[in-house]
C-alpha cells in the first residue's frame, strides 16, 4: 500500500518544523530522506509514524494513519527510532520478541506465527549466533542488527528507519542497507533517513530531500540528487562519480555559509 | 534450571518463611499446641497469622511496585518512594494521629485517603505529558511536599504523647496488627497489584524508549495511569496498614534481575515473592532479636537498605545504568 502525505506540517514549541510535505511513496522501494541538520527529516519519519502530531494527512492508500488503532498501526507500521539505546540488559531474543507485542493477544504468551516471524527476522539480519547473547555483550553493528531484527519481527508494510546508519562503520553501513534492500525486495515499503549522499544515490530508489521544512526535491534517486541541488540544499560542492550505472554525488567542499534553519 | 524451576523455589522459599514467620517470637508454643485448645495456640492464629500475611502481602506489593516503577521510569534507583504515595499516607496518618488522636481505623482512613489524592494530584500533574522526566520531578515534589507537612504536624502537636505516637507510627511496623487490620488492607492492596501485573508488556516495550514503545501500539497514558492507580492502591493500603517500609521495593528487583533477567515484565512475580520473603524473613528476624522490645521493621528495612543504596550508586557510577 501507498504511504501517502498530504500536506502534512508539524509544529514545535511554535516554530514550524516541517510544512506543506506532499509525496507518494511506493512500497517494495527504498525512499532515502535527505537534508541538511534541522531539516524535519525525524519529525517527518515520526509523524509518518504518527507519534508525533501533524496538519495535513498521513495516508495508507486512503487510510490516514492517525484514524488507526495503535495497535493496528504498530502492525502495519514498523518505526525503527534513532536512538539505539536498550534500557535493560536483556537477550537479544527477548529484544526481538518485542516486535511481535502488536500481534499478541493479552493474556496469550506467544504463538507459532510470532516464534516464526522472530526466527525469520533473525535469519535476515544475520542474529540468530547470538539469540542468548545480552545486549550489552554487543557491538555496535551487532546492536544494529538486532534492533532492525525488532522492527523486522513484527513484520510491517512499512518501515521507517531514522538515522539506521549512523555510529556504523563503512562495512556495516553497506551491511544495513543490503538487508533493507532485502525487506524492499520482499514487497515491503522502506524509508530511510540518510546522511550519507553517496549511500542514497548508491542504495535509494527515490530521494525526499528536505530543506527548511520544505521539499527540496522528490522523485528518483538519480534525479533528485544533482549537483546544482545539493549546492542548494547542503551548501556544498560536489563531483559526481559515475559507478554502477549510478552517478554518485561526492561532497568536496562549501559553499559560503550553510543557512540554518 | 528453568524460569519456571527458579520461580517455583522462590515460592517455596516464601512458604518455608511464612512457616517461619508463625513460629518465631518472643513466647514458645510448642508444636503439640498448634491446632489445639491450648490458649498458646491464640497467639499463632490470632497474633502471629495476620501479622504473617499481612508481611507476605505487604512485601509483595513492595516488590512488585518496585519492580514495575523501576521498568516503568528505566530506572533502577526508582522505588514506590519517588511517586510520593507513601510520604502522603504518612502524612494522612500523622495528622489523623495528632488532631484526631485517632487510632486503628481512623488512622487507615486517613492514610489511605491521603494517598488517594496524591494519586490523583499525580495523576493531575503528568496528564498532559507523556514524559517519565514529568513523572519523577511531580512525584519527588509529592513526596517533599508530604514530608515537611509531616514534619509540620508533628512540630506543632499539641501534646508528647501524640507526638510520640505519630513517631512510633512513622517507623512502620508489623506488631500486634489483627485479622481486622488485615481485612482493610488486602482487598485494595490485591486490586492494587492486579492493576501493576497489567502492566508487564508496555515495561518491556519501554525499555526500547518512548517513542518506540508508542510505535509497538503502548498507550502511554494508560500506562501511566495503571502505574499511578496500582501504586497508589497497593501501596497506600500497604502504608495505611503498617507504617513506613521502605527500601525493600529498591532492593528486590535488583536481587533478582541476575537471576530471572532483566526483562522488566519477566520480573514482575520474582519481585512479588521476592519482597514478601525479604518481609517475612526481617518480620521474623526483628521478633527473634534480644530484648523486651523489638526493632521497627522499617528502621531495620532502612538499616538493611541504606548500605545497599550507596552500593548501587557507586556502582552506578561505574556501568552507566541509563
Amino acid at each position: 500500500m501507498a504511504l501517502i502525505l498530504d500536506s502534512v506540517g508539524v509544529t514545535l514549541g511554535g516554530r514550524h518544523v516541517l510544512a506543506d510535505v506532499s509525496a507518494r511513496l511506493e512500497p517494495g522501494r527504498i525512499t532515502a530522506i535527505l537534508g541538511p541538520n534541522g531539516a524535519g527529516k525525524s519529525s517527518l519519519v515520526k509523524a509518518m509514524a504518527a507519534l508525533l502530531a501533524h496538519d495535513g494527512r498521513v495516508a495508507l492508500d486512503d487510510r490516514p494513519v492517525a484514524s488507526l488503532s495503535p495497535e493496528t498501526r504498530a502492525r502495519r507500521i514498523g518505526y525503527l527510532p534513532q536512538d539505539a539505546t536498550v534500557h535493560w540488559n536483556m537477550r537479544v531474543a527477548e529484544i526481538v520478541a518485542l516486535g511481535r507485542l502488536p500481534h499478541r493477544r493479552a493474556p496469550f504468551g506467544e504463538s507459532d506465527a510470532d516464534r516464526t516471524a522472530i526466527a525469520a527476522a533473525m535469519a535476515a539480519t544475520g542474529t540468530m549466533a547470538f539469540a542468548d547473547r545480552l545486549v550489552g555483550t554487543l557491538s555496535g553493528g551487532e546492536r544494529a542488527r538486532v534492533l532492525l531484527a525488532r522492527v523486522l519481527a513484527g513484520a510491517p508494510e512499512w518501515l521507517l528507519a531514522d538515522e539506521p546508519l549512523a555510529s556504523l562503520d563503512p562495512a556495516h553501513q553497506i551491511d544495513l542497507l543490503d538487508r533493507l534492500r532485502a525487506v524492499a525486495a520482499s514487497g515491503a515499503g522502506v524509508v530511510v533517513v540518510l546522511h550519507d549522499l553517496v549511500q542514497a544515490a548508491r542504495e535509494a530508489d527515490d530521494v525526499l530531500l528536505l530543506h527548511q521544512g520544505r521539499v527540496a526535491g522528490f522523485g528518483l534517486a538519480g534525479d533528485v540528487l544533482t549537483a546544482a541541488r545539493l549546492a542548494e540544499t547542503f551548501g556544498v560542492r560536489v563531483v559526481m562519480v559515475e559507478k554502477a550505472g549510478r552517478r554518485l554525488p561526492v561532497p568536496i567542499g562549501r559553499i559560503g555559509l550553510v543557512s540554518e534553519g | 534450571m528453568s524460569q519456571s524451576m527458579r520461580l517455583a523455589a522462590l515460592a517455596l522459599l516464601v512458604a518455608l518463611l511464612f512457616g517461619g514467620s508463625l513460629a518465631c517470637g518472643k513466647a514458645v508454643v510448642p508444636w503439640s499446641a498448634w491446632f489445639s485448645g491450648d490458649p498458646r495456640w491464640w497467639i499463632v492464629a490470632e497474633l502471629r497469622l495476620p501479622r504473617a500475611v499481612l508481611a507476605l502481602s505487604l512485601g509483595a506489593v513492595l516488590g512488585l511496585s518496585g519492580a514495575v516503577l523501576q521498568g516503568y521510569l528505566r530506572n533502577p534507583l526508582a522505588d514506590p518512594g519517588v511517586v510520593g504515595i507513601s510520604a502522603a499516607a504518612a502524612l494522612g496518618a500523622v495528622v489523623a494521629i495528632v488532631f484526631a488522636s485517632a487510632s486503628g481505623v481512623g488512622v487507615f482512613a486517613a492514610a489511605i485517603l491521603a494517598a488517594g489524592g496524591a494519586m490523583a494530584l499525580l495523576a493531575a500533574l503528568t496528564w498532559r505529558s507523556d514524559s517519565t522526566v514529568t513523572f519523577v520531578l511531580a512525584g519527588t515534589v509529592l513526596a517533599s511536599l508530604a514530608g515537611a507537612l509531616t514534619a509540620f504536624t508533628i512540630s506543632v502537636a499539641p501534646n508528647p504523647y501524640a507526638v510520640a505516637e505519630a513517631m512510633d507510627w512513622l517507623m512502620g511496623a508489623l506488631t500486634d496488627r489483627s485479622w481486622p487490620d488485615v481485612a482493610l488492607a488486602l482487598p485494595p492492596m490485591a486490586l492494587g497489584a492486579l492493576l501493576l501485573a497489567l502492566t508487564g508488556r508496555s515495561l518491556d516495550a519501554l525499555a526500547l524508549g518512548e517513542p518506540a514503545a508508542r510505535s509497538l501500539g503502548v498507550r502511554l497514558g494508560a500506562v501511566r495511569l495503571l502505574v499511578v492507580a496500582g501504586t497508589g492502591l497497593a501501596i497506600g493500603a500497604g502504608v495505611a496498614a503498617t507504617g513506613v517500609i521502605g527500601f525493600v521495593g529498591l532492593i528486590v528487583p535488583h536481587l533478582l534481575r541476575p537471576v530471572f533477567g532483566h526483562r522488566p515484565g519477566a520480573l514482575l512475580l520474582p519481585a512479588s515473592l521476592g519482597g514478601a520473603a525479604l518481609l517475612l524473613a526481617g518480620d521474623s528476624l526483628v521478633r527473634l532479636a534480644p530484648g523486651a522490645g523489638e526493632v521497627r521493621l522499617g528502621v531495620a528495612m532502612a538499616l538493611i537498605g541504606a548500605p545497599f543504596f550507596l552500593w548501587l550508586l557507586l556502582r552506578a557510577r561505574h556501568d552507566a545504568w541509563h
